[in-house]
This record gives structure tokens, sequence and C-alpha cells, in this order.
């Protein structure tokens, strides 16, 4: 399985998601965005770049709790606000669906 | 909702119009007759290339369920008669459990996979027999004296199908083994199936990446250290905010009297992070000499989903750091599977642990003798015994917006027969607490559907199927008591009763025991509570009212 960039194949699993971190590109995001029927506005851009900031810093995307106050410390919300701008931004979820467009790998055991 | 799960109306119209044993209709043919159906909601997706070479696990390679040729290594079949041969001298109980059964059938309606689908082949009679016929033909002892009766058959590629798509429509719960007359456990079986299946690259990711995941970080999640750290200083962070108490957890201390070990669900996971914030409460509340490791820094143990050998492997590692550390013993979080690891394997697979000191509570003194030989106390235990010793200052009202039932995790109830203490825990911190109808409960109980690695999203369709027993006695609860709040010991039910909650309860919460605890705990210093863990609000004490009211 894979997504095609200018006639190059990109492998993602059988979810979608990119097999290589490093394959990630904006194009790729892109394409990744429009298979989850989400356009990309500015905010999106800069949710996607948190997730991978801070995926370089901790090597795992961030607990939703954890990515809900730092939006909210960013955009001076409250958590109920950021959780629902989070849900508005990828409504299937910013660990399923933010996650995929960030090229991030997705969590797996008891959660 | 997930792709994965059909409509409900969907399986209405199935219920209806499909003639099932579960309506007393007769098959047509024969359970080995029946063709193996794979379709989108029904497999796991199997094991990644690099994540089996990283366990060094056989015959990585990229397949799918739904192809028609497997890759199966050169001389697969010697490979599991040879692996069968093995373990059958190796562990008595298998070959006592294939020999014994008398197909009495005690067991059929008693499995949830069974009640989800009405597949015979859910039946743990004959789920056992997909083992068993291949068995007798192996070893025809049997199979001489009563020739063409004893239901033998020889091993094909479908027999291996067939066997990844039943043995991973079983939970390992183990309820069908509380109906079972002769007391056979058809979750062993399944764990030696499984393990079978292992050994020719038939496997499942879910389990699989945890596993590697494991083995590499120490926790399922594969949590580095510091981010590991990171998690529980934000909800540490939270926990303040919350209360005005700054809880003080330490890591990697040594000298510590007792170490703490959680499943990482519990670190990362929704709503698991808010049972972490009760135990952090609680253990800040009584002064606790604690510390919590980075490295045994996972509860769970999907090795036991795999091989034996796995299992073995990634429990050594929680005492390996006890002994590191000097702790005296150890405090086990809530988790359902890691319990049945420490209480039925440890104490002969890596123990006894007799480098630790038998468990004694340093608040009340008592002595834990159950745990004598493990050194790992449950907390749903260590807690009953500080409030049964009235060391917790609890308002039980501040749970007043949850009307709760129980749910008894499978490998708790029935692996470790711990039924009283959970509920004596949640009858003391909350004031509404319903039980779910008798033979649902105890040992008696229904599994989430989704417990031994195969909580997949892309098994949506099973685990909707399979947790359905378990949603229907919520329902009952729910339309009796108003129950609004799932309250479980378990990791993997908090990520997985959500969704089953989702799809046949709406507005039924999921909870984990020690978050009603941390709701509930009078904390000294603490600035007036107004919202539960969540930042839900939460009932709030009239002005001139009794505290404890």
């Amino acid at each position: 399985m894979g997504i095609v960039i200018n006639g190059t194949t990109i492998e993602t699993d059988e979810n979608g998601y990119l097999v290589n971190l490093e394959d990630w590109t904006e194009e790729i995001a892109g394409q990744l965005a429009e298979g989850e029927e989400i356009e990309m506005s500015d905010e999106h851009w800069s949710l996607v770049k948190f997730l991978r900031n801070y995926y370089d810093e901790y090597q795992i995307a961030p607990a939703v709790k954890v990515l809900t106050k730092a939006i909210a410390a960013e955009k001076g919300m409250d958590k109920k606000e950021a959780s629902e701008f989070l849900y508005g931004l990828f409504p299937k979820g910013p660990a399923l669906q933010a996650c995929k467009v960030a090229g991030l790998p997705k969590p797996t055991g008891c959660v | 909702m997930s792709k994965y799960a059909p409509r409900k109306a969907q399986l209405a119209r199935e219920f209806l119009e499909k003639p099932t044993p579960l309506k007393g209709a007769r098959a047509d043919r024969e359970w080995w007759e029946m063709p193996v159906d794979f379709h989108d909601g029904n497999w796991c997706f199997p094991g990644k290339p690099e994540t089996l070479k990283e366990i060094g696990f056989p015959n990585p390679r990229k397949w799918a369920a739904t192809d028609e040729d497997w890759q199966l290594p050169d001389g697969w079949q010697k490979i599991i008669h040879d692996g069968l041969k093995e373990r059958l001298k190796k562990f008595r109980s298998l070959k006592l459990y294939l020999d014994a059964c008398v197909r009495c059938g005690a067991c059929a309606d008693k499995c949830h996979f069974f009640l989800g689908t009405g597949d015979p082949k859910n039946m743990p009679v004959i789920r056992a027999e997909l083992l068993r016929s291949v068995y007798r033909n192996d070893f025809p002892m049997v199979e001489k004296i009563l020739k063409g009766f004893s239901g033998s058959r020889k091993l094909t590629a479908e027999v291996i199908k067939e066997w990844h798509s039943y043995f991973y429509q079983c939970t390992e719960c183990r309820r069908c083994s509380v109906f079972c007359p002769l007391g056979i456990d058809t979750a062993e079986i399944t764990m030696v199936a499984r393990e079978l299946l292992n050994l020719i690259g038939v496997n499942n990711n879910w389990i699989l990446a945890p596993v590697a995941n494991c083995n590499r970080t120490g926790n399922h999640l594969g949590i580095e250290p510091h981010t590991f750290v990171q998690n529980i200083m934000s909800l540490v962070d939270d926990i303040e905010e919350l209360t005005g108490i700054t809880v003080n957890p330490t890591f990697n201390r040594k000298g510590a009297e007792i170490l703490f070990i959680t499943p990482s669900g519990d670190v990362f996971g929704d709503p698991g992070v808010y049972t972490m914030m009760g135990y952090l409460l609680l253990f800040h509340h009584i002064g606790l000499d604690y510390t919590i490791s980075t490295y045994a820094s996972e509860g769970g143990n999907f090795g036991l989903f795999t091989t034996n050998e796995m299992m073995k492997k990634l429990n050594a590692k929680m005492y390996h750091e006890a002994e590191r550390l000097k702790v005296k013993w150890i405090l086990g979080g809530e988790c359902g599977h890691m319990w049945r690891v420490v209480h039925q394997y440890m104490a002969t697979m890596n123990g006894p642990a007799d480098f630790l000191e038998e468990p004694v509570s340093p608040i009340t003194g008592t002595k834990f003798t159950n745990a004598a030989s493990t050194k790992m106390v449950h907390i749903a235990e260590f807690t009953a015994d500080l409030i049964k010793h009235g060391k917790l200052k609890l308002d039980p009202s501040r749970n007043n917006h949850l009307r709760t039932t129980f749910h008894d995790s499978c490998n708790v109830s029935r692996g470790m027969g711990m039924l009283e203490e959970p509920r004596f825990v949640l009858n003391s911190v909350c004031s509404s607490f319903n039980e779910m109808p008798e033979n649902t409960i105890r040992e008696k109980t229904f599994c989430c559907g989704s417990g031994s690695g195969i909580n997949a999203e892309e098994f949506m369709e099973m685990r909707m199927r399979g947790g359905f027993p378990r949603a229907n006695a919520v329902r009952t609860v729910k339309k009796q008591h108003q129950v609004n709040a799932l309250v479980t010991i378990c990791a993997i039910d908090r990520a997985t009763l959500p969704p089953l909650m989702r799809y046949w309860n709406p507005g039924v919460a999921v909870y984990g025991l020690h978050e009603l605890v941390g709701n509930a705990l009078v904390m000294e210093g603490e600035t007036p509570r107004t919202e539960d863990l969540r930042e839900n609000p939460m009932a709030v004490a009239e002005e001139g009212e009794d505290d404890d009211a």
C-alpha cells in the first residue's frame, strides 16, 4: 500500500499511516489530509508542525490530555475550548487523524 | 464510529433473519465443513516485518489474512507438529485439557463471542476441538481405538487460517472454564495455539508491536523515559490546578520502600490518565514512600498473548528493577492480565522473588500473606485495607454526579479471585453503586470483548459483537438505576469499554476505581473542590451541610 507523489510511491500501512517517519513532506501531508477529507488551513498546519516537533523531542505522539493543554496555553483558551478546537480541526480525533497527517505512527497497547 | 464496525440495524437484521444456534437452529453442516471467512472488521492486521525482526520472531513478511497464500515457511507442518509435541511434554495441563473433554457442551453458550456471533466455532468446546482434532491425528492412540469417531483431521493451510481466526476470537477470559465440569481452561489451549501460530509467523500486530515496544523501552506504548516522566509531571500540574496540592512522585529512586508499577495506558491513554491522578493523590494522602520506574514502566504483559518465553522475559523486568532499586516490595496498579501473569505464573516462572520482602502495608501494618511469593500487591487490596483501617479521609458525596456499576475484569476476578476488595472500595467512595445481573458479574463476569491483545481498531466488528453480553448487562442497570459510570480495574477495559459503550449504551462513561478514590479523597490543605479529575462539575456539599453527608 502507499500514496503516489510525483510518480514515486510512498509506503503506508494498512491504516494509511506512513511507514517511515522521514518520508514525510508537506506535499504528502496534503495528500494524507485529502484522504481524510480535510482541507488544510493555517491552523491545521500549525497543529501538524506542533505534533512533529513534539515527536522529535519525545518519540511518541502526545497524549490527548497533554496536547489539549499545550493548545489551550498557546491559544489562551480553557481546556474544554481547546478540545473543541482540536476536534473542529480533526473531527475523528487528534490521536487518529492529526497524527496520520503529521506522518506519526499510531500508538498501540492499552489505548 | 469506526468504519470497521457494522451498523447496529445490520446486526439486528442478521439476528432476526439468519438461522443461528442462538435461536436453537441446527447448522446445515458439520463445523469442519464450514469455510473460514475474513472480511473487514473480523481480522487483525499482522505483525510488521521490522517488528518481528526486532524480537526475533520467525517468518517476517508482508501479508494479510485475506490473501490466498499466507507465505508460510517451508516445512511449516513439521514446525507445528514438533511445536505441539514439545508443548504437550512441557505443559501437562495442555495434555489433560486435550484428553479430558467429553464434549458435554456446558461451555457452549457461555462465551461472549458465541453470544455475539452465533458462530458454532465460537463455542469453547469447538474452539478447543480446532486444536484437539489435529492432536488426535498426530497422536493417534485414541484414533486407533476409535477410528472414524474421534474427530481427527489433517493439518492443512485451511486449518491454520481457521486457527488464526478463532484463536483470536477468544480473549482468554476463562468464563467458559467456570462452567466446565472438568475444569478445562480453554484460555490455556488458546495460548498454546497462538504460540504455535507464532512459530510460523501467523500473528497480530496489535500484540507484537506492544511486545516489541516493551522489550525495547519497558512499556507497551514505547514511551521513552523522559516522555514517561513528562506525562506524569503533566498530571501533577493538573492535580495542582484542581486541588491546590502538589504531589511529588519520584522516579527510579533507590531505597524507596515500594516500587509502583501500572499499565502504561494509565500514563498515556484517556481515561486511564485520570486513574493515574487518583493513585498520585492517594499516595500523597498517606505519605507513601514509593517510586515509579521509567524502565519497569509497564504492568501489562502482552507476552502472555504470544509465547511463554516472551511473557517470562517481559515479566522479569519488573523484578530486575525492584532488585536494582532495593525496594521492599511492589505495588501493582489497575491492570487485568498483569495479575494473571503475576498471580498464576510468576512464582514458578521468574520467582520466587526472595530478594524482596513479604509485603506489609507501611500505613496499617497489614501483612499481605497472599503475596508472600510474588511480593506484589494489587492496589485495590491495598486501598481496601487503608479504608478498613480508617486511614483515608473520604467524601463519597463528591462522586454524587456518578451512578456507578462495576465491571469485574476477567483476569482479576477469575485469574486471582479478587471480588470483594474493589466493591468495598467503590462503596466507600461513592453513594450509588448498582450491581449488574448476578450471572454477569464476579467469577461469571462477561469480558469487555477486546482483551488479550485484540483491541485493534480494524477488529471493531468482532469487538462490538464480543462485547455485546457485557454491554447488555450494563444496559440493564442503566435502565433500572440510571447508571452513567462503568467502573473497572483494568487498562484494557479503560481502552475498550468506551467505544463499546458509545456503540451499545451511549451516555455511560468508563472510569477507573482509583479515579473515583481521587475524587473522594479530602486532602489536607486542599482548595475547595468544584470539579472532578476530568474537570467536570462535581457534587459540592451545600454550605452548612455535613462534609460526610
